[in-house]
């Protein structure tokens, strides 16, 4: 249950501490952050087991862990290290440019990346038990959070508004299963929680997504590329509680030093962007 | 309602402490100053029903957390905190409940169970192995599952009557 709360990107088990203790929900236990990905290059693939079994000891809160996209055997490892959550990442390089994981196989439950509406729903067919909005992660850059985020809403809304024999096309077009379709356009909300992530590097980031509709935040690079991590984390994390009260979001926004640097999406070329990996 | 400061609870006839993680509502009550109004509606006998996390809360005594967590108290009870592993060893099972007619399906999801309960409090409910799961002392309503991701409504409506009842006798 970690509706309303804030998941963060850790690479070492004292910065599990200083999440745990800044209010995160859950951590992501990583090699590297998203930023540190981008500026160094090369293949990124799921993370030592000892660093995983570090950082699970090393809080009493729920711990994540990536596995390549299509990469079931790192799957099945994560699975074996007792992890909480898996995360099908399109931060780390696809393994599969064709297939996702089959994640009904599982009993872990997945968190999944989407666009937008048709990519979230055939993630959720795969099994996923929940869908962040991919954003472009490690930038510092929330526009394409935000962009992602309203998308998949405003398409959630869209199909709310169609008549029954209208869904037929609509499932056709999303490239999503009928009765899918229709148990969105009769609820008017995915069937799992929905959480938003890639370039959310301040509480006021934080605040936006949740009014936006997201049902949490997952903080990547934004905190431990910051000039005072556990100052910043602990303001996220109130800043996605009290999202629409800005009186409270004005006073977490005080002080709390140098921001990551970030980069502008705009001037990342198409084929560096991540958000783009995934099928 | 929700309640995220003090003067939201002004004026309520129940309080639920839902799941979520017990460190983080544990800060955050302490630093929006929610924690000793709260601890002083628990006392003054306000309903309130704590659902996984919110047991925990609700509990006077508990294990399996950092040593500096604390809980809102009130239940003469210690809790185990996520006592059945991690996420991997959720699930849902059917549960008759003392007080609530049928059997209904719910979900434990890294749940924590009571591991001692004081001669002041009723068990309500246990797993088939014995472990306790739901408990009452008074106004005090925890349990250890979530009724509300199966979509049972039933023990949520348990509780607007023992709010009622309570607003009756006040």
């Amino acid at each position: 249950m970690l509706k309303g709360g804030v998941i963060m990107d850790v690479v070492t088990a004292d910065q599990a501490k200083i999440a745990e203790d800044a209010g995160a929900v859950a951590v992501m236990a990583l090699e590297r952050v998203p930023a540190d990905i981008r500026a160094q290059g090369g293949v990124a693939r799921m993370s030592d087991p000892d660093l995983i079994d570090q950082i699970i000891a090393s809080v009493s809160i729920p711990v994540m862990a990536k596995a390549r996209i299509g990469h079931f055997v790192e799957a099945q490892i994560l699975q074996s290290l007792k992890v909480d959550y898996i995360d099908e990442s399109e931060v780390l390089s696809p393994a599969d440019y064709v297939n996702h994981i089959d994640k009904w196989k599982f009993n872990v439950p997945f968190v999944c990346g989407a666009t937008n509406l048709g990519e979230a729903l055939r993630r959720i067919t795969e099994g996923a038990a929940m869908i962040r909005s991919k954003g472009e992660a490690g930038t510092g850059d929330v526009s394409e959070a935000t962009k992602h985020i309203r998308t998949i809403l405003g398409e959630v809304r869209t199909l709310s508004a169609k008549t029954d024999d209208e869904l037929y096309v609509a499932a056709k077009e999303l490239q999503a299963p009928f009765a899918l379709v229709q148990e969105v356009a009769r609820t008017g909300k995915l069937p799992v929680v929905l959480f938003t992530a890639g370039g959310v590097a301040t509480p006021a980031d934080a605040a936006l997504m949740m009014q936006l509709g997201a049902d949490g935040v997952f903080v990547g690079s934004g905190i431990f590329k910051s000039g005072n991590p556990a100052a910043r984390a602990a303001a996220i994390v109130k800043a996605t509680t009290s999202y629409d009260d800005p009186d409270v979001l004005a006073e977490v926004s005080r002080g709390l030093g140098e921001a990551m640097v970030g980069i502008n999406v705009a001037d990342i070329p198409a084929p560096h962007r991540l958000a783009d990996r995934g099928w | 309602m929700r309640v995220r400061k003090p003067q939201d609870l002004n004026g309520i006839s129940g309080l639920i402490i839902p799941g979520g993680e017990s460190t983080v509502i544990d800060k955050l009550s302490k630093i929006y100053k929610l924690r000793d109004p709260i601890r002083a509606l628990i006392a003054s006998g306000l309903p309130v029903f704590g659902t996984c996390a919110g047991l925990i809360m609700l509990a006077n005594d508990f294990t399996g957390g950092p040593d500096d967590q604390e809980s809102f108290g009130g239940l003469d009870v210690t809790v185990s905190r996520n006592a059945f592993g991690s996420q991997a060893d959720s699930f849902e099972t059917n549960l008759s409940i003392e007080g609530i007619p049928e059997e209904i399906n719910v979900a434990f999801i890294r749940a924590p169970i009571v591991t001692r309960a004081g001669a002041e409090v009723s068990v309500l409910a246990k797993l088939s192995d014995g472990s306790i799961v739901a408990v009452r002392q008074g106004n005090l309503l925890g349990i250890s599952f979530h009724p509300e991701v199966t979509g049972v409504t039933s023990v949520h409506k348990y509780f607007v009557q023992m709010c009622k009842s309570a607003n009756l006798s006040a």
